[in-house]
């Protein structure tokens, strides 16, 4: 069991939990993430941790409420449990002085970035951060990701905040410009990390991506986050989550991805029910 | 006949099971059991050798005929004890243990065709000390009575509860040690919840088996992965003077054929851990889903594929097709596994090899094409070898693919643990008494003999904590 000890709605639909988690506080690295089990009845996701407090024994979470599991995640309270949670998982972040770091975050995918942000900037890199959201009022953490980033840039799709339209915009002009870029770190929905890795590619600039398909287990045993990296069959969460981007075949994981969607579509208004019942 | 007087009957007694016809419609246990008759008539037909070759084939060298002849005589609790002497999961072994190639094959009444159904006694011994417990609260179970007096102040680690990991605690338990068993999974029991199926061994089962291994003393952490959680390192840092790893053959095998990233394609280690563990079956009410199709292929002819294919039988799917590259003589699974699945339904599809999987415009599953072998001269493994023949390929219409074609050696430990010597294709290496290559730790099971039996692990396991109790009576 481990027992929520805060809670913050960031946006709509997006919430961060602070959760006692001992041993994962001691071990997370950036870029690797835990499973979580909320109940007897549910199943296990995978969710990438956004900080840690070895000393308060406890990792924090963002999550995006997408499916009926993460809806049921966020109506938990401080003092809530999850029955399971284990971690962390997958490999972290490579990070050593690339030199000039282009770090890009979409929609949850921001929350994701923070750690990484945090320790490229510790190994002495540059780090230009992006961010975007559809609008205002879905974009989390800027401030935060500011105050650790040496340049930091927004865009939303409607120009409700920063800059009006895509991540990339400000991406490709960074390529045209004078400075070189040594390292492209990128998390977000899937098309976001695909339009991403095609944008750094002709630049042959080295991208890295953080992957979420589907997990069971997350532990290699069961298969399912299979992905096909540079021909290769890989697990992600054993063999990952961050692979090169140019390797990555995008449309396998859009069509793994989308495997039970029917069901989830299900599970969720099951969900939704419950919640209306106040359960 | 009188108590203790010989069965002259020359022929090994029938378990009762649910017929077939009912039983696919539901995950209840098909094989249901001896009573007490049938099992003290059956235990009469042992005729004590002087010298049993039957313990040789056992793994775990239980002493057969001396818990047979107590059965013999009623004396059931006597039985259970005396099986439990060596063996910690005898309802689980008395289920699963493929009897016929170890204990049975070498029982002298087997030359005629007819052993004594060792296995069949030994689920009955161990079924009716769990009926005892259930129906009075006077009956104790035999717990270790000397651990406590013997208890020594060293930790001992045991990574993995499966038939490995929880045979090497129950017996380091015994012998007085302060044993941790970690499990990754929210659950313990490794295999025995995940892979096998609940008609095959109800999950009840395993939970009496495992709370009795906890009762003996051993503390049981779940939700921790040993290589990521904390590192074999971590534990000997943490006071743990030796390691066990039992963590098991993880990783699924694919075929490497076009089309296997399509959806509705399975590993049987997805497909099982969905039903067995996560309950799919029973979506939505717990929220792990599964698609089930109308037409199942199962790619391998192994136990697991067995599982997988009478699962999806039972799961709603109209026609199962099992394809194997090889002939029914080579088939890897028990024999009474592959009756079942025949009387079942299940159909057979021999000497086929895939070569690609097509889908749909969804990207699903539609059909899967094979081309047909023949079999040419005997390979490594002393089967014939499946060679392909050429221009033969046909396709088979199905929605649903379950490869079971095995499994590796999970990786996570081997990779978190420097100086863990490892063989090409992942086992660890270990010598005649189960150490690794760093002392103090030991490593036994899945992870060191690629996918095999739950006895061979649980042979392993027993192996290892004698290595360990020798290990650290030399260094304290």
């Amino acid at each position: 069991m481990n027992r929520i000890v805060k809670k913050e709605i960031l946006a709509e639909a997006i919430k961060l939990i602070e959760i006692e988690a001992p041993l994962v506080a001691v071990k997370a690295l950036p870029g690797q993430f835990v499973v979580i089990r909320i109940d007897e009845t549910g199943e296990r996701i995978p969710l990438t941790v956004a900080e840690k407090n070895p000393k308060a024994g406890t990792i924090t979470i963002v999550f995006q409420e997408a499916g009926a599991s993460t809806k049921k995640l966020g109506t938990l309270k401080p003092g809530d449990s999850v029955l399971n949670l284990l971690g962390p998982l997958g490999h972290p972040t490579h990070v050593e002085k690339f030199g000039n770091v282009v770090v890009v975050g979409g929609g949850v995918g921001i929350a994701e970035i923070h750690p990484v942000i945090k320790a490229m900037k510790e190994a002495g890199n540059k780090v230009t951060t992006i961010i975007g959201a559809r609008c205002k009022d879905l974009l989390i953490m800027d401030k935060v990701i500011a105050n650790v980033s040496d340049v930091l840039h927004v865009t939303t799709d409607d120009g409700t905040c920063g800059r009006k339209g895509f991540v990339t915009d400000v991406l490709k002009e960074m390529i045209e410009g004078e400075e070189e870029i040594n390292l492209v770190y990128a998390v977000g929905p899937v098309p976001m990390m695909d339009a991403v890795s095609r944008v750094t590619k002709p630049q042959n600039i080295k991208t890295l991506v953080s992957l979420n398909p589907i997990m069971l287990d997350a532990t290699g045993m069961c298969g399912v986050c299979r992905v096909v990296v540079g021909g290769k069959t890989m697990f992600a969460c054993v063999d990952g989550p961050e692979f090169d981007a140019h390797l990555v075949d995008f449309a396998d994981l859009r069509n793994r991805l989308s495997v039970y969607k029917d069901e989830e579509k299900k599970a969720l208004e099951k969900i939704n029910h419950e919640c209306r019942l106040g359960k | 006949m009188q108590a203790g007087q010989m069965n002259n009957k020359p022929e090994k007694i029938k378990m009762n099971e649910q017929l077939p016809g009912k039983r696919v419609r539901n995950f209840d246990e098909v094989a249901l059991g001896l009573t007490e008759e049938q099992a003290i008539s059956e235990a009469k037909r042992c005729i004590q050798c002087k010298n049993p070759a039957c313990v040789k084939g056992c793994p775990v060298m239980i002493d057969i005929p001396a818990f047979l002849k107590f059965i013999a005589l009623g004396e059931f609790d006597k039985a259970i004890e005396k099986i439990k002497e060596k063996n910690a999961l005898p309802a689980v072994c008395g289920r699963v243990c493929p009897q016929e190639d170890q204990c049975e094959k070498l029982c002298i009444l087997g030359k005629k065709g007819n052993p004594i159904g060792i296995g069949y006694l030994e689920r009955f011994a161990a079924d009716w000390e769990t009926k005892k417990k259930f129906q009075t609260t006077k009956y104790k179970p035999q717990t270790n009575p000397k651990s406590k007096n013997q208890m020594t102040e060293s930790k001992v680690a045991v990574v993995g509860s499966g038939p490995a990991g929880l045979t090497a605690a129950a017996d380091l338990a015994k012998l007085g040690y302060q044993v941790s068993l970690f499990e990754s999974l929210s659950e313990p029991g490794g295999v025995l919840v995940y892979g096998i199926p609940e008609f095959r061994l109800p999950k009840r089962i395993v939970k009496i088996e495992v709370d009795y291994i906890r009762g003996l003393g051993v503390d049981l952490q779940i939700d921790v992965l040993i290589g990521k959680t904390l590192t074999i390192d971590d534990l000997f840092k943490n006071g743990y003077k030796a390691a066990f790893v039992g963590s098991g053959a993880g990783l699924p095998r694919f075929m490497g054929v076009p089309g296997e990233n399509f959806g509705g394609v399975y590993s049987a280690n997805e497909f099982l851990t969905r039903v067995n563990m996560m309950k799919a079956y029973k979506f939505p009410e717990y929220l792990t889903p599964i698609r089930m199709g109308k037409h199942v292929v199962v790619i391998g002819a192994g136990n697991v594929a067995m599982d997988s294919a009478r699962v999806a039988l039972r799961l709603g799917a109209k026609e199962v097709t099992i394809v194997y590259r090889r002939s029914r003589t080579e088939m890897p699974a028990r024999e009474e596994e592959i009756v079942r699945a025949e009387e079942e339904g299940i159909k057979f599809t021999l000497l086929a090899a895939p070569t690609e999987i097509f889908a749909d415009d969804k990207g699903w599953v539609k059909e899967m094409e094979f081309l047909k072998m023949k079999l040419g001269e005997p390979d490594s493994s002393g089967r014939r070898r499946p060679v392909p023949v050429e221009g033969s390929e046909y396709k088979i219409k199905c929605d649903t693919v379950v490869v079971a074609i095995g499994q590796k050696p999970n990786p996570l430990i081997p990779k978190s643990t420097p100086n863990l010597k490892i063989e090409k294709w992942g086992g660890v290496i270990v010598d005649e008494k189960g150490m690794t290559s760093i002392p103090g730790v030991f490593a036994g099971g899945d992870i060191v003999l690629g996918a095999a039996t739950v006895i061979s692990a649980m042979g392993a396991g027993k192996l290892a904590a004698a290595s360990i109790h020798e290990f650290l009576q030399n260094i304290v």
